[in-house]
């Protein structure tokens, strides 16, 4: 979900009154069930029937004999256990809460950076640097990986055509993708490009309600560029900060198509995979149900524990 | 001396502005530019920063594999049927969330936001499981069940804050002067609502004509959407060397569309809400 709209300070909408409208008299009483009866369907057969699944696999013994017909045994925590315990998953997991903590915390940075600065250039600059951004957040996220790709392509990609124009002579057909680590760099630098202009746009919004009266008053009261960012700007930016970072890792455990793209231009899948690239070699491509629910599972309980603050202050916001 | 300081330092920030404006747009207009250029050009040793000389060759020879036309009816036909029935849902739900007091409706808002964030990289495998024993592999009704419930939940919130902003006091009014409650319903606050569908129905055509992971997932066989589509060149060329001209300018042909829709209605995706917070 890259097009959420920046989480708006609270506005007078958020004011107004949840349903006063009572249900008037016993005609109506059937009315709001009935309105929400289709919302309701569709996400008990397309979600929660699926998560329900999921979570009962998540405890059987799963492969590919299941997939023809044997009976699936229950095995209780096993397929958990065997997460924790084999090598190779539990890198998948660390790598992607590492990859999802780095890539949110530097996007967050890098965004009110942005932010900042869009507040500090005259009037015509902020909108050229605005436009920019907009046109990159834009971009649909498999031509990101497209237009990526080819910067980074290890022949006639631009990027190393750089790194030679800047005296890198080494970087001449230089593979990026080839080594883990370079592969993860290359991700966090698409990634983050892609993510910033959200974060930059609602700091912004965040910094423009800031009164200039109050940084004013500060400045006649001796604090300097520092202290006003610290003591005035940041305490009046924080909530929208805290939301921001708590979207980006949310979004950034599940990056899937980034991942799974890049490693179309030749990585080792085994040495690369994230959550959701494993989650899909494991389940979809090999079969093996029982273990790729657990590690379903196991992202959305990170994803909800997450997202329990986002969600206390929508709420909160809105006054439901 | 201050003033000369302070200058400086605008100008500083100014050039330093432009250099970000310029690396983040740069992959957008290098997609463009590549897309014009003849092979020769792009493998040369210097790249080509601009397009002179470029012509519509790439173009024509994506269009003519003939798997575009395709790919395109299919993204289309999938992302209008998500977008119908989750404006028409998400609209019900959202008037009965803000427009009824009921027992269960705090459940539901707070089952809505939360369902929202869930990632579909969770959520996969079941749905493959599921739709796999509905048999509705490589079929459009299999991927736009997944996609209007995944669309759904931030639509109502979207447009639970619109119908909010249209006091109900007005609705009430129209009914004293004898409307019935249906007819004020059509007359006053439907078409006070059109913004807010249309900004929705632009979030959910976005979602879907976007949608990677769901359609890769359950769409196995040559049954593509344009974003497997535009993986496919990427995936059919690695065998051999890459035709990145070709890639650029399938890849311009499926997002100059998606960036000209959300440059243009990203401005009134917003001034919608704030429109919607003064009426209120």
């Amino acid at each position: 979900m890259t097009t959420i709209t920046p989480p708006a300070p609270a506005t007078a909408a958020d004011a107004a009154r949840p349903a006063r409208r009572t249900t008037r008299g016993r005609r109506w009483a059937w009315a709001p069930y009935l309105l929400i009866a289709p919302a309701v369907g569709i996400l008990l057969v397309a979600l929660a029937y699926p998560v329900g699944w999921q979570f009962l696999t998540s405890f059987k013994e799963f492969g590919l004999a299941q997939q023809f017909g044997a009976e699936a045994e229950f095995t209780g925590i096993d397929n958990y256990i065997k997460i924790v315990t084999t090598s190779e998953t539990w890198l998948v997991v660390v790598r992607s809460v590492a990859f999802c903590l780095v890539n949110a915390f530097l996007t967050v940075a890098v965004g009110t950076g942005l932010a900042l600065l869009m507040n500090a250039v005259p009037k015509a600059v902020r909108l050229i640097l605005q436009i920019c951004l907009l046109l990159a957040w834009a971009m649909p996220v498999v031509a990101v990986m497209t237009v990526w790709n080819w910067l980074f392509d290890w022949n006639h990609g631009t990027v190393n055509w750089l790194a030679i124009q800047l005296g890198a002579e080494q970087y001449w057909h230089h593979n990026w993708l080839e080594s883990p680590l370079s592969f993860y760099a290359v991700a966090t630098v698409i990634i983050v490009w892609m993510s910033v202009p959200f974060v930059a746009f609602s700091v912004y919004a965040g910094l423009t309600q800031v009164s200039g009266e109050v940084l004013e008053a500060a400045q006649l009261d001796g604090a300097n560029w520092w202290q006003r960012f610290t003591r005035v700007i940041m305490p009046l930016v924080r909530p929208v900060l805290m939301i921001v970072l708590l979207l980006q890792i949310i979004w950034d455990l599940r990056v899937f198509t980034q991942i799974r793209m890049l490693q179309d231009r030749g990585s080792f899948p085994n040495q690369t995979d994230l959550l959701g690239t494993y989650i899909y070699r494991e389940g979809v491509g090999a079969n093996q149900f029982g273990m790729a629910a657990a590690m379903s599972v196991f992202v959305l309980i990170i994803t909800v524990i997450a997202a329990w603050p986002y969600v206390r202050s929508l709420i909160k916001q809105e006054a439901i | 001396m201050a003033g000369w300081i302070r200058r400086a330092g605008r100008i500083a920030a100014s050039a330093g502005a432009l250099a970000v404006a310029l690396i983040w747009v740069f992959p957008v207009y290098w997609m463009i530019n590549s897309a014009f250029l003849p092979n020769t050009k792009l493998t040369a040793s210097a790249p080509t920063f601009l397009p002179f000389g470029g012509s519509l060759t790439n173009f024509k020879l994506v269009l003519s594999k003939g798997d575009f036309g395709a790919a395109l009816k299919m993204s289309l036909v999938i992302t209008l049927i998500t977008v119908f029935f989750t404006l028409l849902f998400a609209f019900l739900a959202a008037l009965a969330i803000s427009r009824y007091k009921f027992r269960g409706r705090k459940s539901f808002v707070l089952a809505v936001l939360f369902i929202q964030m869930l990632p579909a990289e969770g959520l996969f495998l079941a749905q493959y499981s599921m739709i796999r024993s509905l048999n509705l592999l490589n079929t459009v009704i299999g991927v736009s069940i997944i996609y209007v419930a995944a669309v759904v939940p931030f639509t109502v919130w979207m447009l639970r804050g619109f119908v909010a902003g249209i006091p109900a006091d007005l609705e009430e009014a129209a009914m004293v002067d004898g409307l019935s409650r249906t007819g004020a319903f059509f007359r006053i606050t439907f078409p006070l609502l059109a913004p807010g569908l249309v900004a929705s129905g632009v979030y959910a055509f976005l979602q879907a004509w976007n949608e990677f992971t769901v359609a890769l997932v359950l769409l196995q066989g040559d049954t593509k959407t344009l974003p497997l589509w535009l993986r496919g060149f990427i995936q059919q060329s690695s065998q051999h060397e890459i035709d990145w001209g070709q890639v650029m300018a399938a890849s311009t042909l499926v997002a100059v569309p998606v960036i000209v829709f959300f440059v243009l209605v990203q401005g009134r995706m917003t001034s919608g809400l704030v429109a919607g917070a003064v009426k209120g």
